[in-house]
């Protein structure tokens, strides 16, 4: 794009890098506040199918689908309180702490091959750093609101996250043992082809932990039925009572980010990421090298392929919310501890010695095997990471780091 | 493939920020008498030093920052500081004698740090922005003990075998003793007096006393003398 910009449109230099960047993060902003729309009215109509009702109806016609734009100017107008009480400073900071750390993430989160913010050769890692942040925003609310309900929920998301990122770490830590990277765009790539392919078929192993995957994940953004922080049955609203209007929308839109990009995330690292359950683009003959049109096209199958995928896990996570009853701490904590934790290193070093043991997967042409092509650098300097041109890196660090 | 026609160095443009950011807020963390701000501060800083190592390619070290200090930082403040709160704002207050010492301290370290970072000679140069191909991979290998990345020619063999491991076992090693110190330090101390659940369930008492018993630890003196009792 920057290319484009400064060869094809004639741009200067600083200008074609600023448009880029600002083109990419308005992007992933549409995403999160766009998604978050759409996931709130789909959340009321699922709530309301789920306990026997029909959810919204009548703004907007038929199904309600304006609902989420109401609510929004509702959250618009309404008055922005603050407890007499509270930290100034840390009670206005905490909501854009939340969201930004949701934010951050999308950075490097590939939505099909190099259609990604930032392409990171840790992007793995540095989603799973930046996601655990987001917590800081919530402590920072509970704390600031000098209510007590506020930091119980606070404290209850504080231990909940930080031992869940214990388990999460190993289920994420498989996949990138499998691809050899923890650049989410290879390891998507990595499993083109037929549903297969994908590394949730890999072996038993990875069956079995990306199921812990999903139960982690959940924990991790504070869906029920592990949504303690903000147990409106005990806690009033949790680490949010005290907001009210925009801040609070905020952590709202902070939540639905952070849904999808689990969502997205296990999309990328167990379902294949952008390559489908049919491989339809290469059925029909497209592929990256036969022309522009083909070129795009299969980008924009590859996104609708994704974002299918993250929205599925988004509607899936709703489902269970409205289904199971929520967990008491004790019981979230020996979930974690108890279950989750040695379920994935067990799962983990299963999978490990799947590999040592059956190389080449367990039938030949089933399953690829792992590590067949690693980074480029490791095959010497004409590689694959050599021959890979500076691209998709609309990020201002990128732009420093190839100026001189 | 595009020219350099950058009027400003935004190399150092993004340095100075991501610099003043983390300078800033490590001062801010002194200056501050709130923990929490503090934590906050001090978190601000650490993610300027992670956008530092962004800056300068170390994609993996910036990402460990982010994990390991920010994300510490977190159960710092959590753990350490909101548990021993007594009251509902914690705020320390530093006398004018400490702050005093604690300058000088600080001025001097940091000419220390100044005057040793200026006198090697190859930082006094510009660098010549010319960067490889960032990968973890290197360092994930060596940790188990290959070395990809290619040692010096006149290297020991050993060396060149050798990986990360055996450093990284003694590190870990020592971590886990200290650890295990941590918790023998910080254990509740014990009587050495038998809990009235065992003494109960050892001499099989009637249900009634045994439910006395199973009350909890704190009435286990008067639920012992009442077991005994009725041995």
């Amino acid at each position: 794009m920057v290319e484009f910009l400064f060869n094809t449109a004639r741009f200067p230099f600083w200008l074609a890098w600023t448009v880029a960047a600002v083109v990419s993060a308005v992007l992933i902003l549409n995403v999160i506040a766009g998604g978050a729309l759409v996931f709130i009215w789909a959340e009321r109509k699922i709530a309301g199918r789920i306990q026997d009702r029909l959810g919204p109806t009548r703004t907007g016609g038929r199904f309600g689908w304006l609902q989420s734009v109401a609510d929004g100017i509702k959250l618009l107008a309404k008055e922005d309180l603050m407890p007499d009480g509270a930290d100034g400073l840390l009670f206005r900071l905490a909501p854009y702490v939340s969201f930004c750390a949701s934010f951050c993430a999308f950075i490097c989160l590939p939505f099909a091959f190099d259609v990604v913010g930032q392409r990171l050769n840790v992007a793995v890692f540095f989603v799973v750093a930046v996601l655990g942040l987001e917590v800081f925003g919530v402590i920072l609310a509970g704390y600031a609101s000098a209510s007590k309900w506020s930091l119980f929920g606070a404290m209850r998301e504080a231990a909940q996250v930080v031992s869940y990122e214990v388990p999460l770490g190993m289920c994420v830590v498989v996949p990138v043992m499998l691809a050899g990277t923890m650049d989410m765009v290879t390891i998507a790539e990595k499993q083109a082809g037929w549903f297969w392919s994908w590394y949730l078929f890999h072996d038993p192993f990875t069956f079995v932990i990306f199921w812990v995957y999903v139960t982690c994940a959940v924990a991790s953004v504070n869906r029920a039925p592990f949504d303690l922080a903000e147990a409106e049955s005990e806690l009033v609203a949790g680490f949010h009572t005290e907001y009210s209007g925009l801040r609070w929308s905020y952590f709202f839109m902070a939540e639905y980010g952070s849904m999808f990009l689990v969502s997205a995330m296990a999309a990328v690292l167990f379902l294949g990421g952008w390559n489908g359950p049919i491989p339809v683009a290469t059925l029909a003959g497209l592929s990256e090298g036969t022309g522009d049109t083909a070129h795009y096209l299969v980008r924009l199958l590859g996104l609708a392929n994704l974002l299918g995928k993250a929205t599925l896990g988004v509607l899936v996570m709703m489902w269970i919310r409205w289904t199971l009853p929520r967990l008491r701490i004790d019981q979230v904590m020996s979930t974690c501890l108890k279950y989750c934790t040695p379920i994935a290193a067990a799962m983990f070093a299963g999978a490990m010695l799947w590999q040592v043991a059956l190389p080449g997967g367990l039938v030949a042409g089933l399953s690829r095997p792992a590590g067949e092509i690693r980074e480029g650098w490791l095959e010497g300097p004409g590689g694959k990471a050599a021959a890979a041109p500076a691209q998709a890196t609309d990020e201002p660090a990128a732009v420093a780091r190839v100026a001189p | 493939m595009i020219p350099t026609l950058a009027a400003i160095d935004w190399h150092a443009v993004f340095f100075l920020l991501f610099a003043a950011v983390a300078c800033g807020g490590a001062i801010a963390v002194v200056a501050a008498d709130n923990v929490v701000r503090m934590a906050l501060y001090l978190v601000l800083s650490l993610g300027a030093t992670a956008g530092l190592f962004f800056l300068a390619g170390a994609e993996f070290v910036g990402a460990m920052q982010l994990m390991i200090y920010v994300g510490g930082t977190l159960v710092l403040l959590v753990f350490g500081v909101m548990l021993t709160a007594q009251a509902p704002f914690v705020s320390i207050k530093t006398t004018a004698g400490d702050r005093a010492l604690a300058t000088i301290v600080g001025l001097g370290l940091f000419g220390l740090l100044v005057t040793a970072g200026l006198s090697v000679e190859a930082w006094r140069q510009p660098g010549s922005h010319r960067l490889t191909e960032p990968a973890a991979t290197p360092i994930g290998m060596a940790l188990v003990g290959v070395r990809v990345d290619a040692p010096p020619a006149n290297a020991p063999a050993a060396a060149v075998r050798s990986g990360y491991l055996l450093p990284f076992e003694i590190v870990s090693v020592h971590l886990l003793v200290v650890l295990v110190g941590a918790a023998y330090l910080a254990r509740a101390k014990r009587r050495k007096t038998p809990r009235a659940i065992e003494v109960a369930a050892s001499a099989e008492p009637p249900t009634a006393v045994a439910e006395h018993a199973a009350i909890g630890r704190s009435a286990g003196r008067a639920a012992s003398v009442l077991t005994g009792g009725s041995v």
